[in-house]
């Protein structure tokens, strides 16, 4: 049809332009222009020669994975008609409540600033730069004053924010009716319902294997875990971006899960990436700004006290401190709901040639924020490359978890997901917990805005991020957080106030999480296939009592 | 392919319910938007474009001339395309459209006014309507400057002169070799990197006031 080929053409001149600002263009610019010496590529048919040539040294792959790579980040190009706002967030309502929290934030960093005289950016004098630069790799050692700082804001504010979302144009009636929905969030986004998730995460039925579950020491590893090794080294092998996606979907080998994630990441550690990754250093030295110290106090708070992450604060304020020098960062902000935070020189205020974005990378560290950082430690040692990874994991999915938007995998839509999941196939331990008082979104709100990074064990997390990355979406966790309530649904329906609620749900880093997924499903088995049913019951027993085994 | 915009007059909504506006409890599910050309002699229609907000499912009759001599007739052209899938949710509340000849049921030729019949079935939405409505007819195929009479008919007497003769190359290689040059010149020129270069402050300088809140 004739939209749809103009369609695919203004995609495909999207993409071209897009890589054509890339390294990777000038590396296939200079092999195309060595491979003029090869015997095999003849004038008469160049072209095809030289395609010939991409094809057989790898280069075509490597074009495919970055074309890959633009298809899942970029959304589609809209309507001509639209302007860049709608790219960012369609539904007007939920831009106007974006742009009030933001301004929220703004005045509470400001204020910070005022009360505490503290400039929102200096330049350092030589000495201090000089020291910085001594202690880069020990800056844990560090012990600043930090008690004056307070986070800008926590997921709990946040969710008050998410909580008084209202649509203009819906029926918000005070009465109890039919359209009034009984969780928290009161905004009529469209989220999947079970067998739509069941179509959608289909990899993750009761019969396909699973790393998390058919890798445990009861089962023999020749029924699954050894073939799906095999498979992944195979697709390490060939370098294919969209095949390691797909086969992570199962899980991924603990060996090869680094290589896999920059490989569906599509990040290769070129001395450009190392160079650029110096160059931030660079500008942290120079430059000393207020974000800084909400970092700093972020992971002192949060990571530095974490078991499983303490031992990660050094290369946290690495990665942390560089990232928000990253003016690279700024162009998801096209399709991002919120938009940077802006500033000018000191003395030419309102004069557009002297406007720059505060942090460099327009994105302002709240509560916990170091967390997203942290499980990350446990696969990337090389500081440049962790970077990297935190940085592309950051624009493709992290900035949905705190942002306004309509998108599917934008938070709210996450808490509707949760909460419908919860009514539609728990409505008792629902309906119960919402007459205590004990809201089931509050309890599961900070684990999905953190995406359970500091709720899980690192193994089970890290399983988790496999499908987030796998999926490319973050409705998983949703599921999973409906989920866990559903395991402990039988004692949940036995607690009488939010703080036990809170107490019995907390207590989740047992968990395993692959096996959580067939859970929700089970919930809806009808009785019909009653040996089915019996079959799969006794299935997850065993799975339950190695989870038990295993806590 | 060019288009050209065509000036129009949107007249208000009007509902269509049963029953008494004032006392019914419900709202209208159905509205109907007439659009007319008074400026515009009949003309073929190529596109239509408008930002949905809340309809669900849109109907358009076209007043159309057939003939020259038999009088207007109301004809359906789109029938009950869905601008939102699921009439309960957001999903495509407040999306922008496009409609094109090639999707109508008819053929769009001699418009003199045109009906929007909209439909939304949910109770849950308080209004709904479509906003910046633009229609669109086909724009001129060529160029419509006319040429000077000598650059279309060049005079058939003149022959180009035997150059090859006098030792110089021929000129239709030549001509064509400037071609390619100038064609790869051109390239290059346009092929600019969209690239950031990373800076973050103003000549060196990142001294800032407060944070601004436009």
């Amino acid at each position: 049809m004739l939209q749809e080929e103009s369609d695919l053409s203004l995609i495909i001149a999207q993409i071209v332009q897009k890589l054509k600002g890339s390294n990777l263009y000038s590396q296939l610019e200079r092999q195309a222009w060595a491979s003029l010496q090869r015997p095999e590529i003849k004038l008469e048919s160049l072209k095809e020669d030289i395609k010939e040539f991409f094809k057989i040294s790898g280069w075509e792959k490597k074009l495919q994975n970055a074309v890959y790579s633009e298809l899942s980040v970029f959304p589609l190009p809209s309507h001509p008609a639209a302007p860049p706002e709608h790219l960012k967030e369609p539904l007007v309502y939920m831009r106007k409540a974006q742009g009030s929290w933001e301004k929220r934030i703004l005045k509470s960093l400001n204020s910070m600033c005022t009360e505490l005289s503290i400039p929102l950016a200096r330049k350092r004098p030589v000495g201090e730069q000089k020291e910085l630069l001594n202690k880069w790799n020990e800056m844990g050692t560090d012990e600043p004053d930090l008690s004056l700082f307070r986070p800008v804001y926590a997921p709990k504010d946040f969710l008050e924010v998410l909580i008084n979302l209202r649509n203009p144009n819906y029926e918000n009636g005070d009465s109890l009716s039919f359209r009034t929905h009984l969780g928290l969030i009161q905004v009529p986004l469209k989220v999947k319902d079970i067998p739509e998730l069941k179509e959608c995460f289909v990899e993750l039925g009761l019969n396909i294997g699973q790393l998390g579950i058919d890798d445990s020491t009861q089962v023999p590893p020749e029924l699954f875990e050894n073939e799906h090794v095999r498979i992944g080294q195979k697709v390490l092998a060939e370098q294919d971006s969209a095949a390691a996606q797909q086969y992570i979907r199962q899980g991924s080998p603990t060996a090869l899960r680094a290589e896999l994630w920059a490989l569906i990441l599509n990040i290769s550690s070129q001395p450009e990436d190392v160079l650029y990754y110096e160059q931030l250093k660079t500008n942290v030295i120079q430059h000393d700004l207020l974000v800084d110290s909400l970092i700093y106090k972020d992971v002192k708070l949060t990571a530095s006290n974490d078991d499983y992450y303490f031992v990660f604060e050094d290369y946290l304020y690495q990665v942390l401190l560089c990232f928000s020098r990253d003016t690279s960062v700024l162009s998801h902000f096209a399709f991002n709901s919120a938009s940077p935070p802006k500033s000018y020189i000191r003395g030419k205020l309102g004069l557009e040639e002297y406007a720059v974005f505060y942090p460099p990378n327009g994105v302002i560290p709240f509560h916990g924020f170091s967390m997203y950082v942290a499980p990350l430690c446990f696969l990337y040692h090389e500081p440049s490359k962790l970077y990297q990874i935190f940085r592309e994991m950051y624009v493709r999915f992290f900035f949905r978890l705190h942002s306004i938007s309509s998108h599917p995998s934008g938070i709210v839509s996450l808490c509707l997901l949760f909460e419908t999941l919860l009514q539609t196939y728990l409505p008792q331990l629902f309906y119960h917990l919402r007459e205590i008082g004990a809201q089931p979104l509050r309890i599961s709100f900070k684990w999905m805005v953190r995406a359970f990074s500091g709720y899980l064990a690192t193994d089970q997390l890290l399983l988790l991020w496999d499908r987030i990355l796998g999926y490319n979406s973050l409705e998983i966790l949703a599921v999973l957080a409906a989920a866990v309530f559903a395991f402990r649904a039988v004692n949940l329906m036995e607690v009488t106030s939010l703080a036990a609620a809170e107490n019995l749900a907390a207590h989740s880093e047992q968990f395993c999480t692959a096996p959580l997924f067939p859970e929700l499903y089970r919930v809806q088995i009808p009785c019909t296939a009653e040996l089915r049913q019996k079959e799969e019951c006794s299935l997850l027993d065993s799975k339950s009592h190695s989870t038990e085994q295993r806590s | 392919m060019s288009r050209v915009l065509v000036p129009c007059h949107v007249k208000g909504s009007v509902a269509l319910q049963v029953g008494d506006v004032r006392t019914s409890q419900g709202r209208p599910g159905v509205l109907v938007i007439d659009v007319t050309f008074p400026s515009v002699a009949p003309f073929e229609l190529q596109e239509i474009t408008f930002k949905n907000y809340y309809t669900a499912f849109l109907s358009i009759r076209v007043r159309q001339y057939t003939s020259a001599h038999t009088p207007a007739k109301w004809v359906t052209c789109l029938r009950d395309y869905c601008l939102m899938p699921d009439p309960h949710s957001e999903e495509g509340a407040q999306e922008y459209v496009s409609l094109f000849k090639h999707q109508m049921l008819c053929d769009m030729a001699r418009i003199s006014e045109l009906r929007l019949i909209l439909r939304q079935p949910s109770p849950l939405w308080l209004s709904f309507t479509v906003e910046e409505l633009q229609i669109y007819q086909q724009g001129p195929k060529s160029p419509s400057v006319t040429f000077p009479k000598w650059l279309s008919h060049p005079v058939p007497c003149e022959q180009p002169a035997l150059l090859r003769e006098q030792g110089l190359p021929d000129p239709s290689r030549v001509s064509s070799e400037v071609q390619q040059m100038w064609a790869l010149t051109e390239m290059i020129r346009a092929s600019h990197t969209s690239a950031r270069i990373g800076r973050f402050d103003v000549d060196g300088c990142y001294d800032l006031n407060l944070l601004s809140y436009t």
